[in-house]
């Protein structure tokens, strides 16, 4: 009942007057548009997500965001010009970079990645009325939410047998004000295939107070492996709110990395369904938060055959009032025997103020399994500090040279060379811009 | 002016005072050695000196080259040519060992004025000594003493004095935990950076090490206090009567 009543406050009311609205501009008809009208009744029984919902107990949309923002408007000539610096900016040497500005696909910012892959946009396949792309899981609000209102996204398909030979980059760059950017990507890893992704969020000069609303959709192929690095650099006022599904199939292996140094709220909940047997995941994750940031990672790692393996390894860097959340559970079905999964989290608190709550889950319905977790919060170790300080640094440059350490735990399980140097740079010019 | 002025040092540490007035003078070009039981204040003398955070000075002052060394950062005080090597060296995981010894050298070179070292000149130096010390270079590949055996910690201490060239070494109970193989090659380590404008202080419980490193001078520590200061006889006549006669001096 509690619940009911809740969703009918003027959160529910605000969001209800949004889809109102926004239906006439969202790409597709027909059963496209019903498929919108699910999704939205969806999120309207279960309203944005707040502290009562277990998987949201510490990251609580109501207080923190307190309303969807309305939807931006398509960019302008001028919006695309700012945009065009932050790409600049933040591509990635050697990638070839898909830009959506704004929550659309803007093909003159973007490269045209190696033959192997083909790439079209969300918005083609809508009208062309592929209803299916919005098939929501009804069970998470976010899910839902993006599914009535993901305006583009980048639709991105390796063939059987592939190797991608430069990493793409999706760079999702806002230029908006007090809106909502809602995107979705699919990205459909073939047979034996293989690829690097980069997802960048990142705000042009003058972008302020926005909302991202991202979904990835993921299927990798038996035998494929897939890196997929996410980097999340939003403005300090933002917020971002990402949905991973992702489904692996047989003897594949997927490499999953995300680092979170932007936006005032994130979340990225990741959903990971190990369907086929002897497969190989890794999910390492890295928050970088400082000011009053809240940064949120949940994962959800689902073993529903034999003989997977699974590695998750987390490190936050914690400073001034700021919040990091890491929230794992590892389900371990009854066929899945030989399940070897396990996560290891390490948070470095640098204030007094600074939080860190860990969130371990093992659902285990299976007997000859290998799971385990463990989890550490603690400040930066003072022998240790001493000791570089006798060598001779500063007390700046000696945290800096431990807390690179401990964040090169989780960056390290990132394959390519330049992927890996690119992704050490954005952390320690966080740390340099620290003090 | 002597290199190094302990004068009347007393040191507290959660209200119970270690030192007492204890006073030291070390010149440049000399080998002392500090001996005395556990618990004799010898180590947190070390740490004074070196600048390790949680030690109250009560009264007192240790004057380097004439200045203030208690009004000075522990990094200060490692540019200016103090090198302490640890009972106890950390490990650094992610740090790797050549990183670390680049980034330190060159933090003590910049804070003197003195140009950064370039890459190739810095490796042919570190290869150099490594090799002396029978250091293996994938350790230097490895994070700082990660998965080093006591003796290899103890090596890479002497490797970056060897490195750092400071003033004023002191080696903090660089014996513990060394079998006579790795204690001799530690030693040689040490003799050999022996000089006319450098200092050693070494710190021994026991006489042994004494037999490697030989020192000008010893000064027996009981209870916070230097109770007796002697040549390098006096280490002798420790090993035959032991300690128990300054528990009752102090």
């Amino acid at each position: 009942m509690m619940n009911v009543a809740l969703a009918k406050t003027e959160t529910g009311r605000a969001t209800d007057r949004l889809f109102a609205v926004a239906r006439e501009r969202l790409p597709g008809s027909g059963k496209v548009a019903e498929a919108r009208r699910h999704a939205f009744e969806a999120y309207e029984r279960l309203g944005l997500p707040h502290r009562r919902i277990e998987e949201w107990k510490y990251t609580d949309l109501r207080a923190l965001i307190r309303e969807v923002l309305p939807l931006v408007a398509a960019p302008e000539a001028a919006d695309i010009e700012r945009a065009r610096g932050a790409v600049k900016a933040h591509r990635i040497e050697g990638s070839a970079v898909l830009v959506l500005v704004d929550g659309v696909f803007v093909p003159e910012l973007s490269d045209t990645p190696d033959s192997s892959a083909s790439v079209g946009t969300l918005r083609e396949q809508l009208e062309g009325g592929a209803s299916d792309l919005l098939d929501a899981d009804a069970l998470d609000a976010m899910i839902s939410l993006n599914a009535a209102l993901a305006t583009d996204g980048v639709m991105l398909s390796i063939a059987d047998g592939s190797k991608l030979a430069r990493p793409i980059q999706i760079i999702h760059v806002a230029t908006a004000t007090s809106a909502s950017i809602v995107t979705r990507t699919h990205l459909r890893l073939g047979r034996a295939a293989r690829a690097s992704l980069v997802e960048s969020y990142v705000p042009a000069d003058g972008a302020k107070d926005y909302q991202t609303h991202d979904a990835l959709i993921v299927s990798v192929a038996d035998e494929a492996e897939l890196s997929l690095v996410r980097l999340v650099e939003d403005s300090a006022d933002a917020v971002n709110v990402t949905s991973g599904l992702i489904s692996v199939g047989a003897k594949a292996k997927l490499d999953l990395f995300n680092m979170t140094s932007g936006g005032a709220v994130s979340r990225f909940q990741g959903f990971i369904t190990l369907g086929g047997e002897g497969s190989q995941l890794s999910v390492n994750g890295v928050n970088l938060l400082k000011g009053s940031q809240h940064g949120d990672t949940t994962l959800v790692v689902d073993h529903t055959v034999p003989g997977c393996t699974s590695r998750e390894v987390f490190r936050a860097v914690v400073d001034d009032r700021a919040h990091s959340v890491f929230q794992g559970r590892i389900i371990v079905r009854p066929d899945a025997q030989k399940t070897d999964g396990k996560m290891e989290t390490r948070a470095l608190l640098l204030s007094d103020e600074a939080e860190a709550d860990n969130k371990p889950e093992l659902e285990i319905f299976a007997d000859d399994v290998t799971c385990g977790h463990g989890a550490t919060a603690g400040a930066l170790d003072d022998n240790l500090l001493f000791y570089l300080r006798a060598r001779g640094l500063s007390e700046k440059d000696a945290q800096a040279l431990l807390i690179q350490a401990f964040v090169g735990e989780a960056v390290e399980a990132i394959a390519d060379e330049g992927l890996r140097e690119a992704v050490m740079g954005l952390a320690q010019r966080w740390l340099e811009a620290r003090s | 002016m002597p290199l190094l002025e302990v004068k009347d040092l007393s040191v507290r540490v959660d209200e119970r005072e270690i030192l007492h007035a204890l006073s030291l003078t070390v010149n440049e070009g000399e080998v002392h050695a500090i001996m005395g039981p556990n618990g004799s204040g010898k180590s947190t003398l070390s740490h004074v000196i070196a600048g390790k955070p949680g030690y109250e000075v009560t009264s007192g002052q240790i004057l380097f080259r004439g200045e203030d060394l208690l009004a000075m950062e522990p990094d200060e005080r490692a540019a200016r040519g103090v090198f302490l090597a640890f009972q106890y060296p950390v490990e650094i995981p992610g740090v790797a060992t050549m990183n670390f010894l680049r980034t330190a050298l060159n933090a003590q070179r910049k804070a003197r004025g003195e140009s950064e070292f370039s890459t190739p000149d810095f490796l042919k130096k570190v290869r150099e000594v490594a090799k002396s010390l029978n250091i293996p270079q994938d350790m230097l590949r490895r994070g700082v003493n990660v998965g080093f055996s006591g003796g290899e910690k103890k090596r890479n201490e002497i490797l970056q004095m060897a490195l750092f060239e400071p003033a004023l070494c002191i080696l903090d109970e660089m014996d513990s935990g060394l079998d006579i193989d790795a204690l001799r090659i530690a030693a040689d380590g040490v003799n050999a950076l022996r000089s006319p404008d450098r200092a050693i202080v070494v710190i021994t419980h026991y006489q042994r090490l004494l037999n490697y490193i030989v020192p000008d001078f010893v000064h027996v520590m009981s209870r916070g206090r230097v109770v007796k200061s002697g040549g390098k006889e006096l280490a002798l006549e420790l090993e035959e009567s032991g300690y128990a006669q300054f528990e009752d001096a102090a």
